[in-house]
């Protein structure tokens, strides 16, 4: 098993803006129920879901600059880290991600082990 | 405690806390797994805290249930994101519980009426697991699941507060210990399991309906609990097997008869001398419901035999028209099941009504192992004052006099002995 991280773009109800309708609700209900199939499997490892805002810390100077930092889209809202058996089988458990529904993406990305 | 407006907004404010604690405490133990119970029980009794302290002011709110909910769902939140729970949580929902993407839709989801449900099923389950005494599990059920205080719950077993503690204490270790978890028992040991959670209702029922308490209100509070969670059982599919319906026929014909078992001023009356227009007509019904759904199915439970006597004693419409023959063959084929001396004592006196008082004394006089029951000298008094012999019958009331812990027994059988003068 290896561990992967998705990293979830874009997406119209997405979690920070869970209490704003019905319709969010009822999208985060669906996560809850797609990260318990997830836990269920015992795929699951981690995840949070992240504010739309932040600082930004930049070079030797230590340049401290206000978020957003790219247009809605490619905001990053969140992340899980999930167990799977390689790059495809976690690009195909993806595939269960509301997020689909809504306009957003999923970057799947491979955890990077440090040899020794 | 001051309490908020009349007495009877103080005592529908008090019903409603009873109640919701226990869903409350349920909810919150399934949440975080049976270790951390005590941690549940804490944010249960903040939250009613909290609620007396805002309500007393006269501002209770429109839907006091939601208000209660938010306030112990948002104590359980703080404590999962500070990891301030002592034991660390086993169960498959733990993940979900780590995430802020989980944590509050799975809580909400936790609150919602059928998971409460579903939680206090699997704490039954847990109060009455079999390594457990049954006076424990009874205990336990009432703290956790009735809302009850260790006072009421110390009041209706008529011992003191530092007992019911104690036992509550030893009990949760031993839960803890055997590692019981709120899971339901898996398919091959259910009907063992769910015929344990049947008898420990049966025995909160008859704790409330029998007379050894001085005080009426809190027993007719603990077979209001019985039947409350005997109808949870009958409501999921998983439990809802045709015995379940037979106890809760049983426990709605006996509950029907509550209000005229005592006169105005306390006195015990027989069921001979009840005011049959008085029995409570839609527990009856309810009984008789349930009787039908009793009947489907294979299974003839103890409950089945039990409930067809009480329902042939509550749809009788006299006590001379009462089907006395068919109850002494119902009460034969309970006998042949169980061997039980206080159903051997019953069917005693159903041979009194059918071929008389001198065939019942023959019989009950067989009986020793009951010689020290309040209720077999009671009998035997009657018996005996009915045969017209008073030497004997005031000798077995004097006895029953001695045996008995009851205000309205202790009046009944005195006014008896008075009979035999």
């Amino acid at each position: 098993m290896e561990k992967f991280m998705y990293l979830f773009r874009g997406g119209d109800n997405h979690a920070y803006n869970a209490n704003d309708s019905e319709v969010a609700a009822q999208n985060m209900q669906r996560w809850v129920k797609w990260m318990e199939s997830l836990g269920q499997k015992g795929i699951l490892v981690d995840g949070e879901p992240l504010q739309p805002t932040g600082k930004q810390v930049n070079g030797s100077k230590k340049t401290i600059i206000d978020g957003p930092f790219v247009e809605a889209k490619e905001l990053v809202g969140g992340y899980l880290i999930v167990n799977a058996k390689d790059i495809n089988d976690a690009v195909e458990i993806s595939k269960g991600c509301p997020i689909f529904d809504e306009n957003g993406k999923v970057e799947v990305r491979p955890i990077q082990k440090m040899e020794m | 405690m001051s309490h908020p407006g009349n007495s009877e907004a103080y005592k529908t404010v008090d019903h409603l806390f009873r109640h919701e604690a226990g869903k409350m405490v349920s909810a919150l133990t399934h949440l975080f797994g049976f270790p951390n119970i005590e941690q549940a029980e804490d944010i249960v009794q903040d939250t009613i805290l909290k609620a007396l302290e805002i309500w007393k002011w006269g501002k209770i709110p429109e839907n006091p249930q939601a208000w209660l909910y938010k306030t112990a769902k948002n104590k359980a939140i703080d404590i999962i994101r500070r990891e301030k729970l002592k034991y660390k949580i086993e169960s498959e929902i733990a993940i979900l519980l780590k995430s802020e993407y989980s944590l509050a839709p799975k809580i909400n989801e936790m609150f919602t009426e059928g998971e409460i449900k579903d939680s206090q099923l699997r704490m039954m389950f847990a109060c009455c697991h079999p390594s457990i005494s049954s006076e424990a599990q009874i205990t336990l059920m009432l703290k956790t699941l009735c809302g009850l205080s260790v006072h009421e719950i110390a009041n209706a077993f008529l011992t003191n507060e530092e007992t019911i503690t104690k036992r509550l204490y030893r009990t949760k270790e031993k839960i803890r210990e055997e590692k019981i978890s709120l899971d339901y028992p898996g398919a091959d040991v259910m009907p063992a399991r769910l015929d344990a959670v049947l008898k420990t209702l049966y025995l909160l029922f008859n704790e409330g309906y029998s007379s050894s308490h001085p005080e009426k209100l809190i027993r007719e509070d603990l077979c209001e609990e019985a039947i409350r969670l005997a109808i949870l059982l009958s409501e999921n599919v998983k439990t809802n097997q045709s015995h379940v319906n037979a106890l809760l026929a049983l426990m709605c014909y006996h509950a029907s008869r509550f209000d005229t078992r005592l006169d105005d001023s306390g006195l015990i009356i027989l069921l001979k001398d009840q005011d049959r227009m008085q029995w409570n007509k839609f527990l009856i019904q309810k009984g008789n419901e349930y009787m039908t759904r009793a009947a489907e199915g294979e299974m003839v439970h103890e409950f089945h035999i039990e409930a067809a006597i009480s329902s042939l004693h509550a749809n009788a419409a006299s006590f001379e028209e009462t089907d006395w023959k068919l109850i002494l063959t119902l009460y034969d084929s309970l006998l042949n099941r169980t061997n039980n001396p206080v159903v051997a004592l019953n069917r005693c006196l159903v041979l009194g009504e059918l071929e008389g008082s001198e065939k019942a004394i023959e019989e009950l006089r067989k009986m020793k192992e009951l010689s020290e029951n309040c209720h077999y000298n009671t009998s035997l008094g009657e018996m005996y004052l009915k045969a017209g012999n008073q030497t004997e019958a005031k000798k077995y009331f004097g006895k029953a006099l001695t045996l008995t812990t009851s205000n309205a027994e202790t009046e009944l059988i005195t006014r008896k002995m008075s009979m035999c003068e």
